[in-house]
Order: structure tokens, then C-alpha cells, then sequence
């Protein structure tokens, strides 16, 4: 990698553990390419505090290919940043300038607590899908064939769409009211727009959406900040999906 | 109270109630605008009539508190639970790179909408159904049956300059309410599609606009003595 010329000031969530008190500190950090990631600027600072003898910054990332839906920063009040539809590890800094200050934290939400500096515990989202986002499929090796079930293009395209959610929480973090319904609704979607979801539809929506309460998040308010911050553009069309079925399913429970 | 236990069903209390609400402001504001026919309120004053008298309108009065108070303490719940869901704010936040000020900002101009409210109910509401009209003579004989003199009563609480600046800045909050609260009703019901979406917010931004210019025109028409 070619070393840059850009200069920063990094304000980064330092906090050592899920019960210690955090707080913003400052670092300085020269000789950053534009050519570089975030997460590789992030890992240039790691380099400069560690040299120094100091407790390395934690923060989440794994494939660093925009796909897997681990890394997971507030940067500059946004999440993920100031860029549309990319994780944080496809930002780059030649989106920010020589001599920018840049804010970075953790996802801030009831339901997605510290478990150091940006590091946050996501097992909500886990115990959501657990809770219902699945399919029931029968492995007895008389499994049908999926192209076999003819499914309209249109309905295959939306389900495509809402299954793109890589679970970030981004939603959670850009919402005012920490409300995970963006995630909820896509993978709600996902399931309900397909024939091989139809068995366990109402139970699954009424399941999720009682988890998604028990874990703390907060309530939409129709605002569509999660759908203009998510890295995969989902809408907020598949809120209102959820809506329906939930209505639906409380209406008349049995399918 | 399992009926409010879900968030998604609060959600559809907000809603059915908003629009109950949203029908109320088509006839209040449609009745009120008889005042323009500029005849000395004696339409305006014969509708008065018939919504205070008429039995169904009085039992559907009723509904409109309760929906109202179901709204408002609804609207509450919501609030307080939003917040806890947020324990430690940003640092560093830039809400409008992805949001609009009055999508966010519903619960504030909600609460203005209730002072203005009280406000309102003082100078109208209360003075027709308990007190008594303060403008003398309080009765006019139209047809010749006794009607209370509403229009009067309108002249003489929208000469004060300081009442028709509360009444505008009420229309105000209205506006921005009702302007994410429309569309906002219908995305919570679950009417979300792309096929009509464009026009349930075509059709809220036209009421809003209509509703709050024409509640707002009524203070100052009377203030600025075009309707006497």
C-alpha cells in the first residue's frame, strides 16, 4: 500500500469492557492514502497505538468485501458513513479530506450493547431470526427441487431484494428511535414472498416481531432514515410487508 | 391492555386513530368556511347550531375525545419507549443527511398541537357547551329560532392580534404534523407500493397544505376585517 499525505484527527469510542464508563479520545494520524479502506486506516491507527504500548481500538470487520455485514461504525453522525449503499470496509478515504476531523462510534441502541470500544453485541438479531426466520425444510432427501415450484419473477425479484439484508444493524443505529423494523420486515419479506415460506408465515411474523420488542428496540416512526443508510438500499416498502402480515396473522393466527 | 402490548399494534392505534382525527379536520374546516360566504355568519351560525344540537354529532364528539386522548397517550407510549431504546445518544450525529426535521420531530409538534389545542377549547368549545358565550348579545334569531352567535364570538377572539398569532402558529404545527402523518398513517397500515404510493403523498402534501392555509385564513380574514 502507497503511503498518503492526508492528515487526520480521529475522535474514536474508547471503552474497555460492557460494564466500564467510555469516552471520545483523540488520535492523530498522518500518512494516510486515499487508496485506503476505513478499516485499513483504522488499522494503520491500531498499528501507531500498539507501537506505543497501548490497548489496540476493537471494532468489528471480517470478509472487508461488503458482503458479510460485520463492520459496523458510526462515522461523522452516519452509519457506515457518509456514502450510500456501502459497509464501512468499502468506504474509502478519498471520501474524506486532508485535515478532517472524523467522529467514529459504536451503534448506539438498548439492544445492541458495548462489548468494547466499537465493538457491539448483535446476538438480538440472532435471537430474532431464531425465533422464526427460518425455513422448515424437509432433508429426508426427497427434497423438491426449488425450480421446480414456479414462482412469479416479479415477487422473486422483491424477495431477492429484501434477502440482500446482511444483518449490520446500521438500521438500528441511523433510527432516531433505535427501531429495528427495516431488518425485522426484510427478512419477513423474504420469507413471505415465496411459496416456501407460506407454512409458517403468520407464525413467524407474530414470533418475530415478539422478540424484536423483548430485545429493547424501539418503535418506527415512519421517518426512513434505516432505508436511505443501508448498505443493501433495502426499502422501507417491506415495513409496510410486515405491517400487512402482522395484521394479518393477529387478525386470523392460523394460517 | 394486551391490545397495546405490541409495537406493531400501537403502530396501527397511531394510525387508525390519525386518520379519525384527519376526518374530523375535514368537517370542522369545511363548517368554519361557511364564515367566508361574508353574511354576517348566518350560515356559519346555522351550522353551529345543527353540530351542537344534533344528537349524533354529539354522541360522535364523544368518539373524537377518545380518540383524541387514545392518540395522544398512544403517541406517548411510543415516545417514552423510543427513547429507552437509545440509552447513550451520539457524540456526533447528523439526523439530515438521511431524515426530514418534522418526520423527527412529531412528538414536539404534537405537543404544540395539544397546547394549541387547549388554547382553542378555552376560547370556543368551552364558552359554547359550559360557560356561555362572552360576546353580547350571545344569541341571534335566524329563521326565527335562537342560535348562538359562534360568528360573533370568532370576531371578537380574533381581534386580539396576540390569539390570531397563537391560531397561526397552531396552523403551523398542524401543517408539519399532518404533512408526515398522512402518508405516515398509511405506511403504518400497511399500504406501502410503489404503484400508489406517489399518490397517497401527492394527496397528503394537498391536504396539508389545504387544512392548515384554510384553518389559518379564518383568524386573520376576521383580524384583517375582510369577514365581518
Amino acid at each position: 500500500m502507497s503511503n498518503g499525505n492526508m492528515n487526520l484527527t480521529l475522535k474514536v469510542w474508547r471503552q474497555s469492557n460492557s460494564t466500564a464508563a467510555g469516552k471520545m479520545e483523540t488520535y492523530q494520524l498522518g500518512g494516510v492514502s486515499p487508496d485506503m479502506s476505513f478499516l485499513e486506516m483504522i488499522d494503520m491507527l491500531n498499528e501507531q497505538i500498539i507501537r506505543k504500548g497501548e490497548d489496540a481500538i476493537a471494532f468489528d470487520h471480517d470478509c472487508r468485501e461488503g458482503i458479510c455485514g460485520m463492520c459496523s461504525m458510526f462515522i461523522n453522525g452516519e452509519a457506515h458513513g457518509p456514502n450510500r449503499g456501502v459497509t464501512t470496509c468499502q468506504l474509502h478515504m478519498r471520501s474524506f479530506k486532508d485535515g478532517d476531523t472524523i467522529y467514529i462510534e459504536p451503534w448506539r441502541a438498548e439492544g445492541f450493547p458495548v462489548v468494547k470500544d466499537l465493538m457491539v453485541d448483535r446476538a438480538a438479531f440472532d435471537r430474532i431470526i431464531q425465533s422464526g426466520g427460518f425455513v422448515s425444510v424437509n432433508t429426508s432427501g426427497r427434497t423438491m427441487d426449488a425450480n421446480a415450484i414456479p414462482i412469479p419473477k416479479d415477487d422473486a425479484d422483491k424477495a431477492f431484494d429484501a434477502a440482500t439484508c446482511i444483518g449490520c444493524g446500521a438500521c438500528v443505529a441511523t433510527c432516531p428511535n433505535s427501531s429495528a423494523m427495516l431488518f425485522v420486515s426484510a427478512k419477513v419479506s423474504q420469507f413471505a414472498l415465496l411459496p416456501q415460506g407460506h407454512p409458517e408465515r403468520k407464525e413467524r411474523v407474530l414470533n418475530m416481531v415478539k422478540q424484536m420488542d423483548a430485545e429493547g428496540f424501539g418503535n418506527c416512526s415512519n421517518i426512513g432514515a434505516c432505508e436511505v443508510q443501508c448498505p443493501k438500499s433495502i426499502s422501507i416498502e417491506n415495513i409496510a410487508r410486515m405491517n400487512r402480515e402482522y395484521l394479518s396473522a393477529s387478525v386470523k393466527p392460523e394460517n | 391492555m394486551g391490545l397495546f402490548t405490541s409495537s406493531l399494534i400501537k403502530k396501527y392505534w397511531m394510525a387508525a386513530t390519525g386518520l379519525f382525527l384527519i376526518s374530523f379536520l375535514v368537517v370542522h374546516a369545511g363548517i368554519n368556511a361557511m364564515i367566508f360566504f361574508n353574511d354576517g355568519g348566518e350560515t356559519f351560525n346555522e351550522w353551529g347550531h345543527f353540530m351542537g344540537t344534533n344528537l349524533i354529532v354529539r354522541t360522535m364528539e364523544i368518539g373524537l375525545f377518545l380518540g383524541l386522548i387514545l392518540h395522544i397517550v398512544d403517541g406517548l407510549m411510543l415516545y417514552f419507549q423510543n427513547r429507552k431504546a437509545r440509552p447513550i445518544k451520539y457524540a456526533y450525529n447528523k439526523p439530515s443527511a438521511s431524515s426530514t426535521w418534522y418526520s423527527r420531530s412529531m412528538a414536539l409538534l404534537g405537543t404544540l398541537i395539544l397546547i394549541f389545542l387547549v388554547i382553542h377549547l378555552k376560547d370556543f368549545w368551552l364558552k359554547t357547551r359550559i360557560t356561555g358565550l362572552s360576546v353580547e348579545p350571545s344569541h341571534v334569531k335566524i329563521d326565527g329560532v335562537m342560535h348562538e352567535n359562534l360568528f360573533a364570538e370568532m370576531l371578537l377572539v380574533f381581534q386580539n392580534p396576540v390569539a390570531v398569532v397563537i391560531y397561526l402558529l397552531g396552523c403551523f404545527s398542524l401543517f408539519w404534523h399532518l404533512y408526515h402523518g398522512f402518508r405516515s398513517a398509511f405506511q403504518s397500515l400497511g399500504l406501502n407500493h410503489r404503484k400508489y404510493a406517489s399518490t397517497i403523498e401527492l394527496a397528503g402534501s394537498v391536504f396539508s397544505v389545504v387544512i392548515s392555509v384554510l384553518f389559518a385564513s379564518m383568524p386573520v380574514a376576521m383580524y384583517l376585517g375582510w369577514v365581518k
